[in-house]
């Protein structure tokens, strides 16, 4: 085996990632653990500063319910998100999130990201729940105060450029995890009394768009690989909505934002013949039942009507981006210098809207000389990400709050800690947890503050140590570390290390699964759909990808962090592609189309559809919850 | 390449421990080639053009060529951040030349306190997180316990 030397960190609280949700949980835990003379350890993969999908920047806060004007209530923001999902959320854990979201954007502004105001001083919002910020350090910002929570308190520890590979495990309770360093030849164990994942969603489990150089710019970033997904899969956990993925609707190819231009610019998006797909095809949207109804139109149902267009070779579809922009100069066609002013505004904003968080659009557009005034912009769906913190909803499935509960909920979402999954002991938060879609940044943040907490407490009222089994321990590191050990024994075998009939290396092994996907598991290729002969055709050549994933190859520890992040790749695939197999029915058709059941069935469906993998039995179980509400609902919004 | 490094700019941070770049990269792409002390980019097809190479670069040593695949060779964006505000040069295919200038944040770098000066305290059992109800402003957080 390759002579790395073991490293055992004991702490309290584990908080596995650097994101957003990882430095809410940090701030949190720090204050909590001080309290009670607790350690908390935080890990990640990258450098903190600039680590998780806002690594780059944002332009907006996406989630900011305004409870303390009385703009929104949280039932408000609860009714959103379940009509946005086609009534697939967990009341509960939106409505907790909501309800503390308001408190993390007002620290956020004080820590010192700058939030855009009007003349009278209130958030000027890009749309009902949207603020618009000068993002370029939002990350940095929050990462320096969750830094000096842990640091200058003295009850934390960080660990940078240590990449997770999986649980350790005292029985069925989680104990902690165990990684690697990326920078020097160390194997991590760390020992908890709890432990919180919020290692982010997975990108390139599918296959891009592009397939050279671009394929990096997926539209959520490359280096969330499904280990949150995998983390908690193997732990255990009871996982939810891992159909759910999310397709996003972006300028095409950089994937450039395109809420600025759709909610504050006004703009429409027509296709080649200038029809306009939201009004030619509305009678579509009465196939989706009480959701087709709703406003605003939930996301997968824009994309589908959108997705209908290019099917019948309507395409490209186009951001008008120059009819609005005319719009806008008609109001001030009486005041030329007015009009000036209000241009040259418009223009710093829509350019600051790719330079804070999608520069390559930028580019994209200087390099084909777009003037967005006199020319329409293309926009295209984008391959299929998880990301339960956006507009997809997979994740772990967790408890929510005692005291949002009602006596009809109790039972079936809450067993004693908030954001625990069905794993004693782990936590999960941002795209770690699922059926709580629409926390984006803030709302992530705010939950890993919830989670957080909430693992304090468990702590708090379990305090004992983890029992870890020495030789267990020493088989996990062999396992971890043994692509290393694959490369060496048989590297001598061919003259091109590429190329080698033993092993494989992690590229290649990202290929066939994005391939696979894409092919049969409905991806770009497959136009978004799927049936059940390819869904267990695509079960078939996971299987075999699964098997050869124990050949793997690391020829250093950047390919080392490689080798896994794929295996944690083809873990999120296998429980997306069973999760679909086993729901009967299309619920989100700008998502993936089911074509032998391509109708909403609420009668039957309208149900939670759950996984869990038993790691004892190495066998998977599907099963089904409840939706219930904790809000009084409308007649019209219920369904049958 | 997406992002890359002019060997002339690039003293593969020789005063540091570590580059800057690679430090900072948040997908573990950016590597020193220690015999030429040169920083690269090893995995440009990983590479999202995040920028932060490009910004934390001490010697503005390293730049980001458009993906070759789908952007027109020509233009590029060209970043000077500051403690408090980031200046861009976006440069066209054409020639045009388009300048911007955006704040970045409101404090002095380091400052960020994490009760954000809201009063921080409560009971590990109660609903409300450790800067409520204050960084709410509201008197008391959501429930729906009567």
């Amino acid at each position: 085996m390759a002579n790395f030397q073991t490293v055992i960190v004991e702490t309290d609280l584990l908080i596995l990632g650097g994101g957003m949700a990882a430095c809410g949980a940090a701030v949190e835990a720090a204050h909590w653990a001080k309290k009670h003379g607790l350690k908390v350890t935080l890990v990640d993969k990258a450098a903190v500063d600039r680590s998780g999908a806002v690594a780059m920047g944002l332009s907006a806060i996406n989630q900011y319910v305004g409870l303390k004007d009385g703009a929104n209530t949280v039932k408000d923001y609860v009714d959103y998100v379940r009509n946005d999902l086609m009534g697939v959320t967990r009341e509960d854990l939106v409505a907790n999130i909501a309800r503390h979201v308001d408190s993390t954007v007002h620290l956020f502004e004080q820590w010192g990201l700058p939030i855009w105001k009007d003349e009278k001083g209130a958030y000027v919002h890009e749309g009902r729940w949207q603020l618009m910020i000068n993002g370029e350090s939002y990350k940095v910002v929050v990462a320096e105060a969750a830094k000096n929570a842990l640091l200058k308190t003295g009850v934390g520890e960080i660990y940078e450029r240590v990449f997770i590979v999986g649980p350790l495990m005292d029985g069925d309770r989680c104990a902690g995890a165990v990684g690697f360093s990326v920078r020097e030849e160390k194997f991590y164990i760390f020992k908890s009394k709890a432990t919180l994942a919020a290692m982010g969603g997975a990108v390139h489990v599918f296959k891009p768009r592009s397939s050279g150089e671009g394929m990096g710019r997926a539209w959520y970033p490359p280096w969330n690989s499904g280990s949150s997904a995998y983390f908690t899969l193997k732990a255990g956990a009871e996982m939810t909505c891992q159909e759910v993925r999310f397709i996003p609707v972006r300028f095409k190819d950089a994937y450039g934002p395109v809420g600025a231009w759709f909610l504050l610019f006004k703009s429409r998006a027509t296709n080649a013949f200038g029809g306009d797909y939201m009004v030619e095809r509305k009678p579509e949207l009465e196939k989706w039942g009480p959701y087709g109804r709703v406003k605003p139109i939930p996301a997968n149902l824009r994309n589908y009507l959108g997705m209908l267009d290019t099917l019948e070779g309507k395409g490209p579809i186009y951001m008008r981006t120059e009819e609005a922009i005319q719009k806008i100069a008609d109001q001030y066609k009486d005041d030329p210098k007015a009009y000036k002013k209000k241009m040259k505004e418009l223009e710093s904003e829509a350019w600051e809207d790719f330079l804070d968080m999608t520069i390559s659009q930028a580019i994209l557009w200087a390099a084909t000389n777009v003037q967005p005034e006199e020319k329409s912009s293309e926009i295209a769906a984008a391959e299929p990400y998880f990301i339960g913190s956006h507009s997809g909803a997979s994740g772990a499935w967790v408890s929510g709050p005692e005291d949002l509960q009602t006596d009809t909920t109790r039972n079936d979402y809450f067993w004693g800690y908030a954001n625990m999954s069905t794993v004693p002991g782990l936590f999960c938060a941002g795209d770690a947890s699922g059926a709580s879609s629409h926390k984006f940044s803030s709302g992530s943040h705010a939950e890993g503050r919830i989670a957080a907490k909430s693992a304090i407490k468990y702590i708090v009222e379990h305090n004992q140590a983890p029992k870890v089994d020495a030789a267990a321990v020493e088989a996990i590191k062999a396992e971890v570390l043994k692509p290393l050990d694959i490369y060496e024994q048989f590297k001598g075998a061919t003259t091109d290390p590429e190329v080698n009939p033993n092993y494989m290396k992690p590229r290649m092994f990202m290929f066939r699964l994005q391939k696979i996907m894409d092919e049969y598991a409905a991806g770009i290729t497959a136009q978004f759909s799927t049936n059940e002969a390819l869904l267990t055709r695509a079960l078939e050549l996971l299987a075999f990808l699964k098997e050869d994933s124990e050949k793997l190859a690391a020829s250093n520890l950047h390919e080392l962090m490689r080798c896994w992040e794929n295996v944690h790749r083809m873990w999120q695939a296998e429980a997306h592609v069973r999760t679909m197999l086993f729901r009967q029915e299309t619920r989100w058709p700008g998502y993936y189309f089911r074509s032998d059941k391509p109708t909403l069935d609420e009668s039957k469906w309208h149900v939670f559809a759950n996984c869990k993998y038993d790691p004892k039995s190495n066998s998977w179980q599907m099963l089904t919850r409840p939706i219930l509400h904790i809000f009084e609902q409308q007649k019209a919004a219920v369904s049958a | 390449m997406p992002s890359y490094v002019n060997p002339e700019k690039c003293d593969g941070c020789k005063a540091l421990d570590k580059t800057a770049c690679q430090y900072i990269c948040p997908n573990d792409l950016m590597v020193l080639d220690k015999a030429a002390m040169k920083a690269y980019n090893r995995d440009v097809s990983m590479c999202w053009e995040c920028y932060n190479c490009v910004k934390i670069c001490p010697n503005q040593a390293v730049e980001v060529r458009g993906y070759g695949d789908f952007v027109p060779m020509g233009a590029s964006a060209t970043p000077m951040r500051s403690t408090d505000s980031i200046m861009w040069t976006v440069k066209f295919r054409n020639g045009n030349i388009k300048r911007f200038k955006f704040p970045i944040r409101t404090t002095p770098e380091g400052s960020a306190v994490p009760e954000g000066g809201f009063a921080a305290d409560g009971d590990l059992n109660s609903n409300a997180l450790f800067t409520e109800p204050a960084s709410l402003g509201l008197p008391e957080v959501f429930t729906l316990r009567k």
